[in-house]
């Protein structure tokens, strides 16, 4: 008898169930919504992710750390000493520039295969396929922040103080950094699926996507004076990276015109200022930062529609 | 009852590649070569699965049921139609496609229930009985490379079975594990059968079908050719495979054996439990044959009694009008009514040439006492 109440509780709660529905193609906001119900399986391959990376190795997290660090040392030694650029305390303006570019470059470099590479897993069990690339933009995100950590200690050491009234612009170009990227990471890994060449391309494009951001150069500097004489400077900005390194080069920078540590010397005048970075009002960063963001979720949206379009056929392809 | 599973007119079409270009300097020389074939995997598929039923979807090889089984659990996209889900469901597709070779047991456990979808918490509320369950205490915090197949298998299916699901799905995983274990997943399915869940159960293999299944649905090319209790469906399945044969057939043998009757010299098959019988098989060959013979009986449920052959003397059939004896020395079936299968099969016993099913229906009475399937005939004293 109480194998027959049990049963009956369990009836009951199915009825009470609504019927979840598959069928040819989800729309978008039904996508959406699986996708906030699989949070959970986000963060768990998040976390394997990050722990398979260092499981096996004696220096663990650190290795995150070691090889943006030392690229940074490369690039401030070649373009600071070698090629004597003139701005003083480079490493901060680099630093500021570089924690952007690795966490768009890691997440695009590992999640462009990712559909690929975890095609058994893809073929036997039912999610919402985009969280494997999300998951890859997601550990970039949680190296991101470690190295914005290393970032905040080494300005400590070396007593350089950030701008702190435009941090609260930070978030706001992270979110859009990561809304970029998320949207390029879902599109690149279904894009691989049919076209496994992507795999070999996205390397070459971001080789080349490096030095079109403000990394190892200033834009307002090096790049602004040639595009403003023809009028082409928004062409400069079609890349949102830009903006976003602009904003936290900003923050943590702050001195928009410097005085060079090497002497220019240009049409027969001396010069000693550099304007390293743009001299906008805060407002002028909070509006360009607010509408970047409010494009790149909407990019994001594009993305999910186009991967729902793609993937209807992974099955035959993997 | 409430129905926990809907499927509606679905439908599932592959594109077959025949030459793949996969990269970009194929897609820019080759932009338009390359026949694509269309392929239909399954064609309008319609059935319901209700609570507390247990369907088996049968068919052999290639015959749409895997495909099937993915558009239910959501792996694969149907072409057209539309399945509707209630409660939640827990795949035994691949059983650990979902790990991570380079974690550990406990790590694992906690991504392929997310995998499946289910939270952290309740994850954590059943961790022990999944390593009670799969029997690797001892490893669960070793990496799952090191694991053995076995306990790779046992740590997924015991995950997916204690996490609750109101709709479970098995494909074909019963054949892994060795016997205990395999017969501790039966028992694990039975529960849940009693619990008034829904199974659904893939296999060829008939007997497993007719020992969880109430129901079965079987499919070939695609297309639903059976629903209805589980010894129905079978029988369609059996005759369906022999018409598929035949249609294959090319030397023409399968044409030319049949089996006519099958008839007692009393004319009755009604027996007493415990006397003996003798049937008579009719069979027409228009060639001459030599093979086995094979009888099976079963139960109007659907379980197999016995299933007996010539024992290695092979039977002759010569063309024209040949007659088989059959001779049960003494029946111990207890009171029911048992269906007789006979047929010819080839001497390694590989393909069946002519069958018959239910070609007779024997009627046992029994007023004895024992209770179950035979009598044994024990006795009972203190000593």
């Amino acid at each position: 008898m109480s194998d027959d109440s049990s049963a009956r509780v369990e009836r009951r709660s199915i009825e009470d169930a609504s019927f979840r529905v598959v069928s040819a193609r989800d729309s978008l906001p039904t996508r959406l919504r699986n996708l906030w119900d699989r949070r959970e399986l986000l963060s768990s391959l998040i976390r394997s992710d990050v722990r398979i990376k260092y499981k096996n190795s004696a220096l663990g997290i650190v290795w995150s750390m070691l090889t943006p660090t030392l690229f940074l040392a490369i690039y401030w030694l070649v373009f600071a000493k070698f090629l004597k650029n003139g701005i003083p305390n480079f490493v901060v303006y680099l630093f500021a520039g570089m924690v952007v570019w690795n966490m768009f470059n890691t997440s695009l470099s590992t999640a462009t295969g990712v559909i690929v590479v975890r095609s058994g897993l893809v073929k036997k069990v039912s999610f919402p396929r985009e969280i494997l690339a999300l998951a890859n933009v997601g550990s970039a995100t949680f190296y991101f922040f470690i190295q914005l950590c290393v970032f905040g200690l080494y300005l400590l050491i070396v007593r350089h103080a950030p701008d702190y009234s435009y941090f609260w612009l930070l978030p706001i170009a992270f979110l859009a950094l990561y809304f970029f990227t998320a949207a390029l990471a879902v599109v690149m890994s279904a894009i691989t699926v049919y076209m496994r060449d992507m795999e070999h391309f996205i390397l070459i494009i971001l080789q080349l996507w490096f030095f079109l951001s403000p990394v190892v150069y200033s834009y307002e500097h090096s790049i602004a004076p040639q595009l403003h004489a023809h009028g082409l400077a928004w062409l400069y900005f079609l890349n949102p990276v830009t903006l976003i390194m602009l904003t936290f080069q900003r923050a943590f920078y702050v001195a928009t015109v410097v005085h060079s540590t090497t002497p220019l010397v240009a049409g027969g005048h001396t010069f000693s200022l550099i304007k390293v970075l743009p001299s906008w009002p805060m407002s002028t960063y909070f509006y360009l930062d607010i509408s970047l963001l409010a494009i790149m979720v909407a990019l994001f949206l594009v993305a999910e529609v186009v991967f729902g379009r793609l993937q209807g056929n992974f099955e035959s392809e993997l | 009852m409430a129905t926990v599973i809907r499927v509606e007119g679905i439908s599932k079409t592959f594109k077959i590649h025949h030459e793949r270009h996969q990269s970009l300097k194929e897609r820019l020389l080759h932009p338009r070569s390359g026949s694509t074939e269309v392929f239909d995997a399954l064609a309008d598929i319609n059935f319901t699965v209700d609570t507390n039923e247990t369907v088996g979807l049968v068919g052999h090889n290639g015959s749409g049921k895997s495909t099937l089984l993915k558009c239910i659990c959501g792996v694969l996209q149907p072409t057209s139609g539309q399945i509707r889900i209630r409660g939640s469901l827990a795949a035994l597709l691949e059983l650990g496609a979902g790990f991570q070779p380079e974690l550990s047991g406990r790590d694992n456990v906690y991504l392929y229930g997310a995998m499946l979808g289910f939270s952290k918490k309740m994850v954590d509320g059943i961790f022990d009985s999944v390593v009670d369950f799969s029997e690797i205490e001892q490893f669960i915090d070793t990496q799952v490379k090191f694991y053995s197949s076995g306990m790779y298998v046992r740590l997924a299916f015991a995950v997916a079975v204690n996490v609750d699901p109101d709709i479970l799905v098995v494909d074909e995983v019963l054949a892994v594990g060795d016997e205990r274990f395999q017969a501790k997943c039966i028992d694990r399915i039975r529960s849940f059968q009693d619990e008034g869940r829904s199974i659904l159960f893939v296999t060829h293999n008939a007997d497993q079908v007719r020992a969880i299944c109430d129901r079965a649905i079987v499919l070939d090319g695609g297309r639903m050719i059976a629903d209805g209790p589980t010894h129905e469906s079978l029988r369609t399945f059996r005759e369906h495979l022999m018409g598929t044969a035949q249609e294959h057939d090319r030397s023409g043998l399968l044409a030319s054996i049949s089996i006519d009757s099958i008839t007692t010299p009393s004319g009755s098959f009604d027996v007493r439990s415990g006397a003996g019988m003798h049937f008579d098989v009719a069979i027409s060959s228009q060639s001459a044959y030599s093979g086995n013979f094979i009888m099976e009986i079963f139960t109007r449920k659907g379980m197999l009694v016995s299933r007996s052959d010539a024992k290695g003397s092979p039977v002759n059939l010569t063309p024209g009008r040949n007659s088989v004896g059959i001779d049960l020395p003494q029946i111990p079936l207890l009171d029911g009514i048992y269906d007789i299968n006979v047929g010819v099969v080839d001497p390694h016993g590989n393909t069946v040439i002519a069958w018959r099913e239910q070609a007779a229906s024997l009627q046992v009475t029994y007023d004895g006492r024992e209770g179950g399937l035979v009598e044994m005939g024990a006795t009972i004293h203190q000593q």
